[in-house]
């Protein structure tokens, strides 16, 4: 794995192809690590159109290497957005009726601040000097772009994985302003497996030479063979045991036979090799480090004495938790945890649990099930919330 | 009781026994239906009675037709997701044509009386005389129109009469505050007649709990009084003296 340091991932981090609202010295965004983040930006897109009585707005919150580009090519990549199946003209988060914002969390690099945007104290980017991030930080800055739209409740917030767990501090953060919400194939905290996982990433990222403390950007160095390891590592995660079986086997790469070295002699080895590979072309490395470790922080139930039951006590908010049966990275029972704790609330819960053998990336695939169940139920909150009918 | 209903409207589509389930309910209170199927009740109290209406069914495909129509449901089963619930969460916990396919039915019986002030229990009535009469005179496991599987890929695992259910509800710790017996085709029996002869002749039950000590009003008193019970109340199957 031969890495240039130059840097294609790293052009969308100062100018964005997408709308950007910068909140100023005025309006600093207090993190939960106890830092004034100010001034700072954030990148979105939107589609479709806001209603006059401004009730038809959904926001799509994107997973750990996701970004703002959910139903439009990807600046970088050139790929076609990354929840096409479920976003769009026609789709179950229709476009043709509903206004879609999806923003680039806090802590990324694809617009929004995150490490790799330059720190207006030094002028350098902020690498390691950026605050740390959580969860809950990504959905104040969020919230603080909804007032900036004049957005005051959101008809829906849907996310998968991280974005699910974005979707879940948005309801227990601002009951008030989300009037449902739709977390698929997440959890209310991570556990020690998914923290075990995580860390062997950063781990991975960090031992590379080329990081340098965080400060590869200066040196216009890019530790590329470590961010490689680290997404090769995580992207088993989000298969099944099953789907790779039968999608590779044990088939050998364009050869008879086995060559006795350390090539990539098998097609699962190439493949990831190849997933490695085309994932530090988009994505910068301490931001890597910076999503992952809000996503270990992330627990619901801590922030509110230990009862996750409490983050959702009176809420009225409408919820649809869908989870994978072959999910193992945030399996099925960590979405009925997330159930029990709002029926104990009392607040209004539907549940599917959706049969596949795709493992945790199934939430991005198209499924006529998983469509199905999104497409009723945004129809039965539609009318509910009065919008008209398709 | 009307039997036709002009299309369009949303007990049109409901199954006669199920009327008679919603006939046990109070409008506008909350109410769990475990095994809700397609909706077709919840969907019924909802718009029909202000029922805050909830579901538990285990068929993704009837989740999803739930969830269409604007329902709250969660994909689950009767036998292990009621222990999740906390303690008088709903007024009326409903489970129809439901409990002899459950595993553990007594388990599943307390946990309705734990989570709901009042269930409403449904289920086909092994005592019928046709089941009877098909054990007696075939020796063979009966199949009638409410139990019409081979004994072999029955989902009713727990097949008990009537007079069982009661036994049950005594051993729960429930009360009965009301009861009807219905035809094959799930519509009550009108006559009036002695305990026994719902036993034989009831193809189907339906049951108002509750639990013991929880008096909720005065008809549920009265049938604590035995046969007082059946004097005040026509269609009360609910005196335990035979």
């Amino acid at each position: 794995m031969n890495m240039m340091p130059s840097r294609t991932a790293n052009r969308e981090v100062e100018a964005p192809s997408s709308l950007v609202v910068e909140f100023g010295r005025d309006r600093p965004l207090v993190t939960d690590a106890g830092v004034e983040l100010s001034p700072f930006c954030i990148a979105y897109q939107t589609y479709g159109r806001l209603n006059a009585e401004r009730s038809n707005a959904i926001l799509v919150c994107h997973a750990l290497t996701g970004d703002q580009h959910v139903a439009n090519a990807n600046p970088l990549t050139g790929k076609p957005g990354w929840w096409t199946s479920l976003v769009g003209p026609g789709k179950p988060v229709d476009t043709d009726r509903f206004f879609v914002i999806c923003s680039n969390v806090l802590g990324g690099c694809m617009g929004t601040t995150g490490p790799a945007s330059r720190d207006p104290a030094t002028g350098r980017p902020y690498a390691l000097d950026m605050p740390m991030v959580t969860i809950r930080d990504m959905v104040n800055a969020q919230a603080m772009l909804m007032d900036h739209l004049g957005i005051a409740t959101l008809f829906c917030v849907v996310g998968g994985s991280m974005g699910g767990m974005q979707v879940l501090q948005w309801a227990a953060s601002y009951p008030a302003r989300v009037f449902s919400a739709m977390p698929v194939a997440t959890a209310a905290r991570h556990s020690s497996q998914n923290i075990a996982f995580h860390e062997v990433g950063r781990q991975a990222v960090m031992a590379d030479p080329d990081w340098c403390k965080g400060r590869y950007l200066d040196e216009g160095r890019h530790p590329g063979k470590g961010l490689a390891v680290a997404r090769m590592a995580a992207h088993i995660t989000y298969l099944s045991e099953q789907a790779l079986q039968r999608k590779f086997g044990r088939k050998l790469q364009e050869r008879a036979a086995p060559t006795f070295s350390f090539d990539a002699d098998f097609q699962i080895e190439n493949y990831l090799r190849h997933q490695g590979l085309s994932f530090v072309d988009r994505f910068d490395a301490n931001s890597y480090l910076y999503v992952t470790r809000a996503c270990d922080y992330f627990d619901l139930a801590a922030d509110h004495g230990g009862q996750l039951a409490l983050a959702f006590k009176g809420s009225k908010t409408r919820f649809c938790v869908v989870s994978f049966s072959s999910d193992w990275l945030y399996p099925t029972s960590a979405s009925r945890a997330i159930v029990h704790a709002l029926n104990a609330g009392g607040a209004p819960v539907s549940f599917v649990d959706i049969e596949t053998d795709r493992g945790h990336d199934a939430f991005l695939i198209d499924d006529p099930e998983f469509n199905a169940t999104a497409r009723g139920f945004l129809e039965g909150c539609a009318r509910m919330r009065g919008l008209p009918q398709e | 009781m009307t039997r036709s209903f002009p299309p369009g409207d949303p007990r049109a589509a409901l199954r006669p026994d199920l009327h008679v389930v919603a006939r046990f309910l109070v409008p506008r209170t909350r109410v769990l239906d475990v095994g809700c199927g397609d909706g077709a009740l919840l969907h019924y109290l909802s718009e029909e009675h202000g029922v805050d209406a909830r579901g538990i069914e285990i068929s993704q495909h009837g989740v999803n037709r739930c969830v269409a129509n604007g329902l709250s449901v969660i994909q689950g089963d009767a036998d292990t997701d009621l222990a999740d619930y906390p303690d008088n969460a709903f007024d009326f916990v409903i489970l129809s044509q439901t409990l002899q396919a459950t595993r553990r039915p007594r388990r599943v019986l307390e946990h309705m009386l734990r989570i709901g002030r009042h269930a409403v229990v449904s289920f086909p009535n092994f005592g019928h005389w046709r089941v009877r009469g098909q054990l007696f005179f075939r020796g063979r496991m009966p199949i009638t129109d409410a139990l019409s599987y081979q004994w072999h890929d029955t989902p009713n695992i727990h097949a008990f009469t009537i007079r069982d259910f009661v036994a049950l509800v005594d051993m729960c710790e429930g009360r009965i505050e009301r009861s009807m017996a219905l035809d094959a085709r799930g519509y009550p029996i009108q006559v009036k007649v002695p305990w026994w002869f719902w036993n034989l002749f009831g193809a189907q039950a339906v049951f108002l709990l509750t639990k013991d000590g929880h008096v909720t009003d005065n008809r549920a008193r009265r049938s604590r009084t035995g046969a007082g019970a059946q004097a005040s109340a026509p269609d009360s199957l609910d005196s335990k003296t035979d």
